[in-house]
């Protein structure tokens, strides 16, 4: 990926109209691949979650936080240390099953632990969850009795430990020499 | 109480404070517009709302205040768009009001509908769209407090016509409190002292001042910070004023078009203590080569400007004002800790020996043709204590080189954006905010003819304002660009000295027109134009057209390798060698 890698944030944003457009926004202008990108409810009334995963370098990537973060509907920010977090995804996904292939698709399934939602003649709908790397194992494998369609939500995370995404102090890394820390909110 | 949205509006800009609106109706406005009459609130119609949202940013920049602009939906915002996308860069606080078609039609195509709140996202700072009339005057508080506070910048709100005609019960609202919005004011302490340790320790510092002390209003604590620790100081194009040009350690404007001083001591210097600066390309010039043994200190309120574009040893976020005073209130505590001022007589005799050696410099010869450098100091002399406003282009940089200001918010420009027809329409949101000062704009011929429509507005509403047009008959940067990086092939930039006669122009506007073809003339007009003031004055400086901005350092290029003068050229006859904008 010459160079690049793939980072995962969460966002907890207020649910106001505009405020995917202005996330996304922000990652076009700024000249950012978005991905995948996932949004739904919370605990909480009136805030959402996004979790974005974007392919960047790590400079430009604390730029990015940075202009999130000055965006008043963003309430706060957490960039997933890899490792440091559970992230899941789900997929479902249509795939050619006929006469001796269907034994072989179902037996995949079996080892992946995926369902099977529904069954033609000739196709086998399946819902796998999981790592990112277990969804794209399952895909390379299915890819050869040859994939129908095929719809992800992309990744949604959390991270490890007792804390939520609100009880951790806003502070965000800065580029400084020394590796300075700031304290601050949207601007 | 009861009041219609429209009503509440009023109610809410007048609970804000605002005291000048500048706008057009029309359409999905209409029902704003009748509140307006019983309103404390004036308005000054402007005649294209570019012009109306560029006098808003006028009058912010000159009073401090939040400029406001009133459109009507879809044309009437969209040619707002350009002022928000020019406040944005420039953090000049401003709220932009829009009509919108009513609630049941949007999306629907209507009458005059865009989407203004998509259009103007990315050239926000924040913007709303009301759906209920119950919401106004707390979208408008949250508005005003955008705009105003952390960085500044633009907000528009836009209010579909049913809201404006919705009956509700009043209520002004105690406060905002927004979650997601808090900036951080307060620099940190523990920084403070670092920055002051290494401020001690330099041999070499430069205080590089941004626009961020004039928006902060701290040009005073900058002033005590500067003179208590010996410090020299430049004033970026954004800056202009904060710290006065005739003082000892200033060292005027560094960038692209600066003077040799500002951009030189910036290469040399060990320690750049940036205040409210953004290390933007037209200062650096090629960052890789950019001040190359200075350690920096960045100040800054906003956290994204901080080791966007230049790594940082010592970051601060706060406003800048707070920091400044910290940093001085520490540094003195230190300088008597230590038995004065660390001992720096050779970089400030450099200094001083720079600026001696390396004026900004041209010459006038005593036949003609007028140079527009000439026009410039000669209108300084006579007008020192006017506010000065300018477009963009070879006179905005000649304008800030030879201008010697000497207190902030009297300098005026489009200065990230770029702008061109920014003054005309600026000075007279800066005349407005400032009716006890004399505003002149020194406009480009080609800027001029794209917002001249103003000059109307400032007949009809009794605003008067001098505009100094330094007429080179072309679109004169991109001129020089073409005479020195396209071999001399001008394309598309000539405009004529002639047409349209400005002086003619100005009478048919109502203002008093002048025209200077001569360096001789050139006293006797400003002295004429300066005795008018009861209606605005046109004088068309007819200048000399291959005159060029210098120094200079091509886009792109090394610092190190600043062009004093036409002198210092080498011709590039290859357009593939020209620099990159």
């Amino acid at each position: 990926m010459n160079g690049k890698t793939l980072h995962t944030i969460s966002v907890l944003v207020e649910d106001k109209p505009g405020v995917l457009t202005r996330v996304a926004g922000l990652f076009a202008a700024r000249g950012f691949n978005i991905d995948s990108l996932a949004v739904g409810p919370t605990s909480e009334d009136g805030l959402s979650r996004m979790t974005i995963v974007v392919q960047v370098e790590n400079k430009p990537l604390e730029q990015i936080t940075k202009q999130l973060n000055k965006l008043i509907n963003v309430i706060k920010i957490l960039e997933h240390e890899p490792g440091d977090a559970v992230e899941r995804e789900l997929m479902l996904v249509k795939v050619r099953a006929e006469g001796g292939a269907r034994a072989r698709v179902l037996e995949i399934c079996d080892v992946f632990r995926v369902r099977v939602l529904d069954v033609t003649h000739r196709t086998l709908t399946i819902e796998a969850t999981g790592t990112p790397d277990k969804l794209e194992a399952l895909l390379a494998l299915l890819t050869d009795f040859g994939i129908v369609e095929l719809s992800r939500t992309g990744r949604i995370a959390l991270a490890r430990g007792d804390l939520g995404i609100k009880d951790r102090g806003r502070r965000m890394k800065i580029a400084a020499v020394g590796g300075e820390e700031w304290t601050g909110g949207g601007v | 109480m009861k009041v219609t949205g429209a009503q509440a509006l009023f109610k809410a800009l007048e609970g804000e404070g605002v005291e000048v609106a500048f706008g057009i109706p029309g359409g999905a406005i209409l029902p704003a517009y009748d509140p307006l009459l019983d309103s404390k609130v004036r308005h000054v119609l402007c005649r294209h709302e570019q012009g109306a949202g560029h006098a808003a940013e006028g009058y912010a920049w000159a009073t401090g205040k939040v400029g406001v602009a009133i459109a009507t939906s879809g044309p009437g915002g969209c040619n707002l768009v350009t002022p928000l996308a020019d406040a944005k860069m420039d953090s000049v606080p401003m709220v932009a009001i829009t009509g919108q078609v009513p609630t049941p039609v949007v999306g629907n195509d209507a009458f005059q509908e865009a989407d203004i709140t998509g259009i103007t996202l990315p050239v926000t700072k924040h913007n709303f769209l009301v759906k209920d009339a119950n919401d106004l005057a707390q979208t408008i508080r949250e508005a005003f407090h955008i705009a105003s506070t952390g960085r500044p910048g633009p907000v528009l709100v836009d209010i579909p016509k049913d809201v404006q005609l919705q009956e509700i019960t009043w209520s002004w609202p105690d406060g905002v409190e927004l979650r997601g919005y808090k900036p951080t004011t307060k620099g940190n302490q523990k920084q403070v002292r670092t920055a002051v340790r290494m401020i001690m320790e330099s041999k070499r510092p430069v205080l590089y001042v941004g626009g961020g002390v004039i928006k902060a209003d701290a040009a005073r604590e900058l002033h005590r910070l500067a003179v208590d620790g010996r410090l020299p100081v430049v004033t970026t194009l954004m800056a202009r004023g904060a710290f006065p040009d005739d003082h000892e350690l200033a060292l005027g404007m560094p960038g692209m078009h600066g003077g040799y001083p500002a951009v030189t001591a910036m290469q040399k210097a060990d320690l750049l203590v940036a205040l409210g600066a953004r290390f933007d390309d037209r200062v650096t010039g090629q960052l890789s080569t950019f001040a190359p043994e200075a350690k920096v200190i960045h100040v800054d309120i906003d956290p994204a400007e901080i080791g966007k574009n230049r790594a940082v040893d010592v970051p601060i976020v706060g406003d800048v004002r707070d920091v400044i005073a910290k940093l001085h209130a520490e540094l003195r505590h230190r300088q008597e800790e230590a038995g004065g001022v660390p001992e720096r007589g050779h970089w400030l005799k450099t200094l001083k020996g720079w600026k001696k050696e390396h004026p900004y410099r041209y010459e006038q010869p005593a036949d003609g043709p007028l140079k527009p450098q000439f026009a410039i100091e000669r209108l300084y002399e006579h007008a020192k204590d006017s506010i000065v406003v300018s477009g963009v282009g070879q006179h905005q940089m000649w304008a800030s080189q030879f201008w010697r200001f000497s207190e902030p918010r009297t300098w005026i420009n489009s200065g990230g954006l770029g702008t061109m027809g920014f003054a005309v329409p600026a000075a007279l949101g800066a005349a407005a905010g400032r009716p006890d000062r004399r505003v002149i704009a020194i406009d480009g011929d080609g800027c001029f003819q794209m917002t001249a429509q103003e000059l109307a507005t400032s007949t009809t509403e009794g605003i008067p304002f001098v505009t100094a047009i330094i007429n080179n008959a072309h679109l004169g940067m991109v001129r020089q660009w073409q005479e020195l990086f396209y071999g001399e092939r001008y394309s598309q930039v000539y405009l004529s000295h002639e047409v349209p006669d400005y002086a003619k122009l100005a009478e048919a506007y109502g203002c008093v027109g002048l025209r200077a073809e001569h360096p001789d003339e050139v006293d006797a007009v400003i002295e004429k134009a300066l005795s008018v003031t009861d209606r605005s004055v046109v004088i068309d400086f007819r200048c000399d057209p291959g005159e060029m901005v210098f120094p200079m350092v091509p886009a792109g290029a090394s610092n190190d390798d600043i062009i004093l003068g036409p002198e210092g050229l080498k011709p590039v006859n290859d357009p593939a060698e020209a620099p990159v904008a």
